[in-house]
């Protein structure tokens, strides 16, 4: 089989002009740029990111007060923390620390120092990771290589949405809805027992069932309708059709996810990560955090709704509470008719008739029943919308003579929306007489106040920073190692050809650290693991060539003997190699967070390490022994 | 200069090879079967926590307090340098919890204000929990370096997928394997490709290392290096199947084998060694792959040299079978 990968390999065919065991020239110089572009590209690792603190203002439109930088400047310097390299970018300030220990001080004492004096944070002390990146190298894209929860220390949750519960209330909600329409349309029917994934009721007779049928296949669109024979007469069985069930699901994860986001937001992390993983599942890190209690306070659920009539004037005060609405004092009712975890959906829509914007609102069937219950009596009457917003604040107190810190919560209410009852609501009506932009975010004040679906953290772990540090140092100082050993063994066992391998090992090893900073694949545990295996399993390639070339050399020509061992060594190269790249694509399949890493990491070592056996190597064997009169090899 | 012709008698010797691994397998699948393995926390649900202290502890210690307290069924171990500990507890169900509340251990006023703020019941943190209690039984104080908690539901999904991964892989590498050479020999090659795994697995449950999922990603990376070898071997038998005219194919084996057997050494060991240092000098977390790797690199040598060929030998393998492959794929004479 001809070799693809050396060029000007068909010996003895005519026409070819250049010598065995050389390249053109433009093929070196190619060659020598790939390596040195990856040099480059590798070296922000030199570099790795400061820890640091990073401070902004809490509230999205307030800008940064410049005095605020020198307060804190003046904090670290009473607490004795060590500070350097401070920098004002937008509208946060950064401030670099030595290592995490000073960090979390840091944190710590800044945010007690410019908390204001009820409690509540004005600005967001942040953990932070500060690239510290020569200005040159990260004007071509140069970036080290990011670093996973386990050598950076952090929390990690990870998050299932309960989809039987958002299934429950999405079944319960439309079956009143149905039960309406039929009612509407004077259809005689008996509810029966709803199951966990349909609906069903039974008619007095057929013709009943047809107009029923007809009736809801029309409005329902997203059920599958069955005739089935029941004991008490014809029946309709409705279930939720695939596409329904996942479009909600979707929906479910979808909301919750963003709800998540921008309350990890508050925690004081400046690079989150929150992810869907999978059809039901939320993964959250949280770099550099230590307190997993404290987040998932944060986390958990922390805003909600309340729908409450206005009172009217014949009301005493002493069962109203008083809110302000644009300035308007409203007087409420103490009585909630439905709350947040009523709410299924919200949406900005439009009125089909006048097209101005409202809001469709969606309720559970208790929802819609209390919905009903108190404004069939109420129409006229205003309706208001309060949203409870639970935040937290710090207080020291003295215990027992001691300082101690702890987290208060407490509700903020307000009003956000107040309307007209036009009629009877049942689970599901509109909120008319808004702007664009107040529909928009009512609806999304709603959704934030009710989440979809429970969530239930499945899996969280804390690494500290110390020992996230000590992983790095580890295993940085395993490959290092393991490194120089094999380089040892590939010198003393193949001499001259064995130091070319090892210099091609270095090129393979900046290859692999170079594209993992390039592409942005986070560094695990086991990722440097699979850094180690690349490099014992690197050298491979290049053993296997030069053995080939030990044997040939017995028959043939020295020159000779080197063409034919490269030539000969590279399909069982490619075999192996493919083999290896298998077993990385299963890994990545399978494999979640850290065992991904490895399978990547697997991967792009597989790659380089062919490109470097073969082509580097070759290039320097070339360099040494090319185009000439060999007469002996030294390997 | 060269390496001298080393010309030694493997398949002379491979009868009791063969039985010798035949014995190795079925003893490790007794071995996993019977003792199990010490699944790790991915696969087993639960939590863990590690504890460092100032001064070294005994496990035994740790664990009478734990149970005093009213943490029974932890599993206590300390690690290298006997100031780290590492507790493993399973889920606590209600009535334990009641137990811990009413126990001896009291939570500092700061740990109680702060656990009664966190009122999620799903996610109590158990971790968090022995920690706090246990300091006040604990004279010398300590700190969490990390506290991890894996839902079961989670653990079996993975453990699942893990054997999933396990059987796909050995089924692609089967037919790569198939495709390339003629069934003797691919034959021979997965059974070699079974035998790794297998004896690895029984290592971790005779001595009940911990197996996590970075110990699975280990084995996976075995089969595919353990191929490697198998590939090569398997190569050269053909190539001399087709050069040398005379001979049993026991005797070509032999030659193949002695051929390859620098190659296989060299590679084998540059491997081992990246993996010994990763042992000894890459830190706990990932003790457990460098350990299956080990393992792995030195059964699987062995296996490469007599596994795969000798039984592609037993099942009758001759010059014809693979020079009736070589004829579909002939182009130059040169592989």
């Amino acid at each position: 089989m001809r070799n693809p990968g050396a060029p000007g390999a068909a010996t003895g065919a005519p026409g070819r002009t250049r010598p065995l065991n050389t390249y053109a020239g433009w093929q070196y110089i190619l060659i020598l740029l790939v390596v040195l572009v990856s040099a480059v590209y590798a070296l922000p690792n030199l570099f790795p990111p400061d820890h640091a603190v990073q401070l902004s203002p809490a509230s999205p439109d307030a800008a940064l007060d410049p005095r605020v930088l020198e307060r804190a400047k003046a904090v670290l310097a009473a607490e004795k923390i060590e500070y350097f390299g401070e920098a004002v970018k937008g509208r946060a300030a950064i401030l670099r620390v030595p290592n995490a220990t000073a960090q979390l001080k840091a944190q710590r004492a800044l945010a007690q120092a410019l908390r204001s004096a009820d409690g509540t944070d004005s600005y967001v002390v942040a953990l932070n990771m500060a690239p510290s990146t020569p200005a040159w190298l990260a004007a071509i894209g140069g970036q080290p290589m990011k670093y996973g929860l386990d050598l950076s220390g952090g929390v990690h949750f990870l998050l299932e949405v309960d989809m039987k519960t958002a299934m429950q209330s999405l079944l319960s909600s439309q079956s009143v809805q149905m039960r309406q329409v039929m009612r509407e349309n004077r259809v005689r029917y008996s509810s029966r027992p709803m199951g966990t994934d349909r609906v069903e009721f039974a008619f007095p007779d057929d013709g009943m069932r047809a107009k029923a049928r007809g009736l809801l296949a029309k409005q329902f669109v997203d059920f599958n309708i069955q005739d089935v024979a029941g004991v008490d007469g014809p029946m309709l069985r409705l279930t939720l059709r695939e596409q329904a069930i996942k479009e909600r699901q979707t929906y479910a994860v979808e909301q919750n996810l963003q709800s998540l986001r921008n309350r990890v937001n508050e925690l004081g992390v400046s690079e989150p990560l929150v992810q869907r993983l999978g059809a039901d599942r939320i993964a959250v890190d949280l770099p550099g955090l230590q307190d997993s209690a404290y987040a998932k306070q944060i986390l958990g659920k922390i805003a909600n709704l309340e729908f409450r009539l206005v009172a009217g004037a014949e009301v005493p005060a002493s069962d109203t509470e008083v809110y302000d609405y644009n300035g308007v004092q409203q007087p409420l009712l103490r009585s909630n008719i439905v709350t947040g975890n009523n709410v299924t959906d919200a949406r900005p829509s439009q009125d089909p008739q006048t097209n101005e914007p409202e809001v469709s609102i969606s309720l559970d069937g208790d929802g819609g029943r209390h919905m009903y219950e108190a404004t069939k009596d109420n129409i006229g009457r205003p309706m208001a919308i309060l949203y409870i917003e639970r935040q937290t604040r710090t207080v020291t107190r003295t215990v027992g003579g001691k300082q101690v810190e702890e987290q208060q919560r407490f509700d903020v209410k307000r009003l956000i929306s107040v309307a007209t009852i036009q009629a009877a609501l049942g689970s599901s009506f509109r909120i008319t007489g808004l702007s664009i932009g107040e529909a928009r975010e009512l609806s999304l004040l709603l959704r934030s106040g009710a989440l979809a679906a429970p969530m239930y953290i499945v899996e969280e772990r804390t690494v500290g920073a110390s020992l996230g540090e000590e992983n790095v140092r580890q295993g940085v100082t395993a490959g290092v190692i393991g490194t120089l050993l094999v380089a040892a063994c590939m010198i003393l066992n193949y001499r001259l050809l064995g130091l070319l391998s090892v210099l091609a090992l270095m090129a393979n090893i900046m290859m692999l650290l170079a594209l993992m900073s390039m592409v942005g694949v986070t560094l695990t545990l086991p990722g440097i693991a699979a850094i180690a295996l690349t490099i014992g399993m690197a050298v491979d390639a290049n053993v296997l060539i030069f053995c080939r070339i030990r044997e040939e050399l017995e028959e043939r020509s020295p020159t000779l003997a080197i063409h034919a061992g490269f030539d000969r060594a590279f399909i069982t190269i490619t075999d192996s190699n493919l083999t290896t790249f298998i077993i990385a694509a299963i890994l990545f399949l399978i494999g979640s967070g850290p065992i991904k890493g490895f399978a990547v990491v697997l991967s792009i070592g597989l790659a380089t390490s062919v490109f470097t056996a073969v082509l580097v190597t070759r290039a320097l064997v070339n360099l040494v022994y090319g185009g000439r009169n060999v007469t002996k090899v030294s390997v | 200069m060269a390496m001298f012709k080393r010309s030694i008698d493997f398949m002379g010797i491979r009868n009791y090879a063969f039985g010798f691994s035949g014995f190795l397998i079925i003893a490790c699948l007794a071995l996993v079967a019977v003792r199990g393995l010490n699944f790790g926390l991915d696969f087993s649900g639960g939590t863990v926590v590690e504890l460092s202290f100032e001064r070294p502890v005994a496990a035994d210690d740790i664990r009478s307090r734990l149970d005093a307290c009213g943490f029974h069924g932890a599993v206590v171990q300390t690690l290298g340098n006997e100031t780290d500990v590492l507790v493993r507890m399973p889920p606590q169900d209600a009535a334990a919890k009641l137990e811990v509340e009413k126990g001896p251990c009291q939570l500092s006023a700061a740990s109680a204000e702060v656990a009664a703020a966190v009122n999620d019941p799903a996610a109590d943190n158990l971790g968090h929990t022995v920690a706090e209690r246990l300091r006040s039984s604990v004279s010398q104080p300590f700190t969490v370096k990390r506290n991890e908690f894996v839902g079961p539901a989670v653990g079996e999904e993975l453990r699942e997928q893990g054997g999933l991964a396990l059987l796909a892989a050995l089924g692609l590498v089967l037919v790569y394997v198939l495709v390339r050479y003629n069934i003797k020999l691919a034959i021979g090659s997965i059974v070699a490709l079974i035998h790794d795994p297998v004896v690895t697995l029984g290592a971790f449950a005779l001595f009940q290392w911990e197996f996590d999922l970075s110990v699975l990603a280990a084995i996976l990376a075995l089969i595919g290096y353990s191929i490697n070898d198998s590939i090569v071997v398997a190569d050269r038998i053909r190539e001399n199947f087709r050069n040398i005219r005379r001979g049993t194919p026991a005797e070509v084996v032999n030659i193949s084998i002695n051929q390859t057997l620098d190659r296989t050494v060299m590679t084998s060991f540059t491997t081992l060694l990246t993996m010994l240092a990763l042992l000894f000098f890459g830190g706990s977390v990932v003790q457990g792959f460098a350990m299956a790797m080990v393992i792995g690199i030195i059964v699987g040598t062995y296996s490469s040299i007599y596994v795969s060929a000798t039984f592609a030998l037993i099942l009758g393998m001759k010059r014809e079978d693979l020079l009736e492959v070589q004829k579909e794929v002939f182009d130059d004479g040169r592989p």
